[in-house]
Parts: C-alpha cells; sequence; structure tokens
C-alpha cells in the first residue's frame, strides 16, 4: 500500500468515525411527528434540528426566563414530565410538546395603593379559593418549587411564605397548565414578591446612601477621566485593574482609594 | 384562622401555654376544604382532608387537634372515610402521593375535648386566675361539632362540654333550645338576606333566657350571628345585640392572659373585647 493510499483510507475511517460520533441519532416526536435528533441535544436545539424556527417559546437559552416551559410523555409511563426546553436533553421516544405561554388572568392593580394586607390579595384574585390541594401545579413545576404550600400559604394570609416559597419562579406557567381549579399561581406570586419585597424586607440603609452619592456626583470625576481616555491608556487601565479577590471579607478596600 | 378569626387562634395558644401545652402547628397544612362533600363519586374534594391527615403522620405525630369546628367536621369525617371504605383508601393514597399509605391512623380532635379529656374541668377550674364572675354565657354549638353523630364530641341531643367549660372559668352557663340550631352556615352564600332571618331566633331565645353573652367555637358562626345581629338592630323592632366570644377568648381571660392574648376584634362578626 502507498503512503498516498494509507492516508487516504486513515481519513477516510476519520471522516465515518466523525460521522458516526455526530450521527448518533435518536428518534423523538415533536407534536406527535417523529423526528430524528442527534442525542445529546436540549429539546430546544432539537427542535431547530428538526427544522423549527423558535421566535416565541425560547428566550435567554440559559434556564432562567421561563419562556420554554414544555411537557413531554414517555412510552410507558403515563406520567406527564415537565421541563425547560432549553435545559432538558433528549431522550429517545420522547413526545415533546413546548407550552410557551398558557392563558391566565392577570389581576390589574395600582401598586402603590396596595398595603401588605392578606385581603387585598384576596379580593384581586379570589379563585386562589378554589385550590383542592391536588398538588398538581407542584409536580409541574421545572424548578420545584412546592407551589401548592406556597397558595395555601397565600390562602393563610402568610404573604412572606409565599413570596420566600416561591422565590425560584420564573413564570413558565406550567403550574396554571395543569391548575384543576383554574388559578393562575405564578401571577399571584409574582403580586406576593412584590408586596413582599416593597412592604416586607426592610429597606437597605447602604442602597438609599449610595444612590444619593450618586446622584449628588461622587463618581462624575472619575467618570470623566474615563470617557477622555484614548484607547490604549483605556485598555491598560482595564488590564491594570484592581479585582477584588474571590474570599475577601467585609472590609476590603482597593489600594487606590479615590474614588471610594 | 390566619386572618379573619385570629381572635380565635391566638388566644388558643396562649390559653395553652398557661397550661403547659404547645401547641405545634402543622407545616405545610392546607385548607380543608371547610365543608364535607356528600357526594359519593366527589373524591377530589376528599384530598385536601386526606393529604393534611397524611402530613400529619408522615411528621411522626399520632393526634391532630382543631380549634375550628369546621375542620374538625371535614377532617374527621374524611378519616373515617380513609378507615372504613377501603377502595377508596386505595384511590386516595394513589391520587395524593405524598410517599406513604395513610388508613386513618391520625387521631382529630378538638380543642374542647383536650380540656375537657387531657387536662379535665376540676383541673382548668384550679388554674383559672380571674374567674368570670358569674358571667351568664350562653353556650353555643352550632352544627360542626355535633353532626353528623359519627364525629359528634359530645352527646348529640344534649351536650354538655360548653356548658361544663363555662362552668370550669366561673361564668354561668345559660340553657336555651336553640344552642344546636344552625346559624345559617353557607347558606348565607347563595341567600345573603336571609342571615337575619337565620341568626334571629338563636340570638333572642339566648338573650330571653338571660344571657349576657354568647360564647362560639366556629369563625363561620360567628360571621353569620355577628352580620346577622347587626342587620337586626338595624331593622329597630327593639333588638339589642348580645356580645359574641370565641370559647379560646373567654379561656384566655379567665387564665389571665387576655385581653391582650384574647385578640383583636378582625372577624366581621367582632366578637366583642369591650373590657
Amino acid at each position: 500500500m502507498s503512503g498516498k493510499e494509507k492516508n487516504k483510507r486513515s481519513a477516510k475511517t476519520a471522516v465515518s468515525e466523525k460521522r458516526q460520533m455526530a450521527a448518533k441519532l435518536i428518534p423523538v416526536y415533536i407534536m406527535g411527528k417523529r423526528y430524528e435528533v442527534p442525542e445529546g441535544l436540549t429539546i430546544m436545539k432539537a427542535m431547530e434540528y428538526a427544522g423549527y424556527i423558535l421566535i416565541r417559546g425560547c428566550g435567554c437559552r440559559g434556564g432562567t426566563c421561563g419562556a420554554c416551559g414544555t411537557v413531554y410523555r414517555k412510552p410507558g409511563d403515563y406520567k406527564l414530565q415537565v421541563a425547560l426546553a432549553c435545559q432538558k436533553t433528549v431522550e429517545p421516544d420522547m413526545y415533546i410538546a413546548q407550552i410557551p405561554f398558557f392563558p391566565a388572568n392577570r389581576a390589574l392593580y395600582d401598586f402603590s395603593g396596595l398595603t401588605a394586607s392578606p385581603e387585598e390579595v384576596f379580593k384581586l384574585y379570589p379563585e386562589m379559593f378554589r385550590c383542592v390541594a391536588c398538588n398538581s401545579c407542584t409536580k409541574a413545576c421545572p424548578q420545584g418549587i412546592e407551589v401548592m404550600d406556597a397558595i395555601s400559604a397565600l390562602k393563610q394570609g402568610n404573604i412572606t411564605e409565599a413570596a420566600q416559597l416561591s422565590f425560584d419562579c420564573i413564570q413558565c406557567g406550567l403550574c396554571t397548565s395543569r391548575c384543576f381549579g383554574e388559578l393562575a399561581q405564578y401571577h399571584m406570586f409574582q403580586l406576593a414578591r412584590r408586596i413582599y419585597g416593597a412592604r416586607t424586607v426592610p429597606r437597605a440603609k447602604h442602597l438609599a446612601e449610595m444612590v444619593k452619592a450618586v446622584n449628588e456626583g461622587r463618581y462624575e470625576r472619575a467618570l470623566d477621566e474615563l470617557k477622555q481616555a484614548k484607547e490604549d491608556e483605556l485598555k491598560k487601565l482595564y488590564q491594570e485593574r484592581e479585582v477584588e479577590p474571590m474570599a475577601a471579607g467585609e472590609d476590603w478596600k482597593p489600594t487606590d482609594t479615590r474614588y471610594l | 384562622m390566619k386572618t379573619r378569626a385570629r381572635n380565635l387562634e391566638e388566644p388558643a395558644v396562649a390559653s395553652m401555654e398557661a397550661l403547659g401545652f404547645k401547641l405545634d402547628e402543622v407545616p405545610r397544612w392546607n385548607c380543608c376544604g371547610a365543608v364535607y362533600s356528600l357526594a359519593d363519586d366527589d373524591l377530589i374534594h376528599q384530598v385536601a382532608p386526606v393529604r393534611n391527615l397524611i402530613r400529619v403522620k408522615k411528621q411522626g405525630k399520632t393526634e391532630l387537634v382543631t380549634l375550628c369546628a369546621f375542620c374538625l367536621n371535614t377532617l374527621k369525617r374524611a378519616n373515617l372515610l380513609m378507615r372504613q371504605d377501603a377502595e377508596k383508601r386505595n384511590t386516595l393514597n394513589d391520587f395524593v402521593d405524598e410517599g406513604i399509605d395513610y388508613g386513618g391512623e391520625v387521631k382529630v380532635v378538638h380543642l374542647l375535648e383536650v380540656l375537657r379529656d387531657e387536662i379535665g374541668w376540676e383541673a382548668l377550674s384550679q388554674k383559672v386566675k380571674l374567674p368570670l364572675q358569674e358571667l351568664k354565657v350562653a353556650p353555643y354549638y352550632g352544627c360542626t361539632l355535633l353532626r353528623p353523630r359519627e364525629v359528634a364530641i359530645d352527646n348529640v341531643e344534649d351536650p354538655t362540654i360548653l356548658g361544663n367549660f363555662l362552668k370550669a372559668l366561673g361564668a354561668n352557663p345559660v340553657d336555651f333550645p336553640e344552642s344546636t340550631r344552625c346559624c345559617g352556615s353557607y347558606q348565607v352564600v347563595s341567600s345573603p338576606h336571609d342571615i337575619s332571618e337565620y341568626t334571629r331566633p338563636i340570638l333572642s331565645s339566648a338573650s330571653g333566657h338571660g344571657a349576657e353573652a354568647l360564647v362560639l367555637t366556629c369563625p363561620l358562626c360567628d360571621y353569620n350571628l355577628g352580620r346577622g345581629q347587626k342587620e337586626l338592630t338595624k331593622k329597630g323592632s327593639g333588638f339589642k345585640e348580645i356580645p359574641l366570644f370565641y370559647f379560646t377568648q373567654l379561656l384566655a381571660l379567665a387564665l389571665g392572659r387576655g385581653p391582650a392574648a384574647s385578640g383583636s376584634c378582625s372577624g366581621a362578626g367582632s366578637p366583642g373585647m369591650s373590657f
């Protein structure tokens, strides 16, 4: 075998190996239609691979925006599973449907007029009392929130508890899609967190002080200096900037304290 | 209980503390549904009370004390269903899906039963610091403590538990025939104008038998009787309002934990705390 032929063969092997590696395809069903998609893709990427162009139901692609709530079932399992399409990787024979939006009434309110009274929340979302504690909402939450417990807390007038339990809510709406009592849990939780944040948690004094300092122009000089700096100078400043060490204590201060 | 009937709960917690008991609120409890579902094929409305009972069992507790008469009724009846109907028990256990099976093991009692059976009237009366000076109080049971018979906390026809409770606190219980008559319950939702007609016979009879106050166990009775007597007063014809108290408010007062611990008047009926 000539050297040329040898090279040709190994190149061929490499290509087929690469193809094999890339082309480990698995079947999934997107809205009932079968597609073969590469293993290891997220549901969202698999849909795009299959030809979908996502202009809704697709946002941050990082698991935090809540735009890509998805339900799926696997053969032989009666249970409906939930996931975020941008986070969950495809599994063979998954039946997938994205639920990027679920109709849910959001109460209109003038927040400045609301106090932290439970009665106000009851009035805005009276349907919360339709909850029968079936717990389907909790099972439908891709964030692992105890949704039903948070609704119970809200019914008990415990807005703080509801806000804290629902802290990880990304408003995907899957709870609402499964609710027997037709509650819009995620909107209620948003209201609870707003009330909690604005009326219950103590105001941060240092934040107010800092805002005041900014408004009074404490950082104007530093900003002006930066604005006037040439590109090279800026690069140098950036590269030589002092970074706060990971394990810095509360009292850490930079060497150059001119701008504090 | 947590919003409109805090004046039922807060004095209960304070009183039990005075008696050496700590009431531990069930973590993650959900509303029991308030009304027990009578439909034979309506298991979804048994889920809420059953889930509470299962969670109590899961937490390793064997006894559940309720302050509200409606909760007692709903939880106790759901508990009976879990004990008596194997098929429904299995369906509910499967659906509730809390990881353990439940067969009605938790004992559901009302706070009045704890006072009667665990502490005893004699021992309770010895703990009283401020006896109620023979205040004439009509014990009003309403429905849910006594009906149906299977869940009653006392003799259905001739209950004495509230009367004995009042005696232990130094009050004078006033017997009156309407003490177990229904206050209108949730009928007032569909016919709000009938509220005064439901409550008139109860209130008039209590006053007519010389009562200076009425003692209650249920937030719905409080709501109906309170609203009812306000409407009756508005209508005139010489009707005079009578103070309404939760049994826990009188208990806290007598144990020297009131009136601060006896709760604010937040309910629509607003059991009066004017002293």
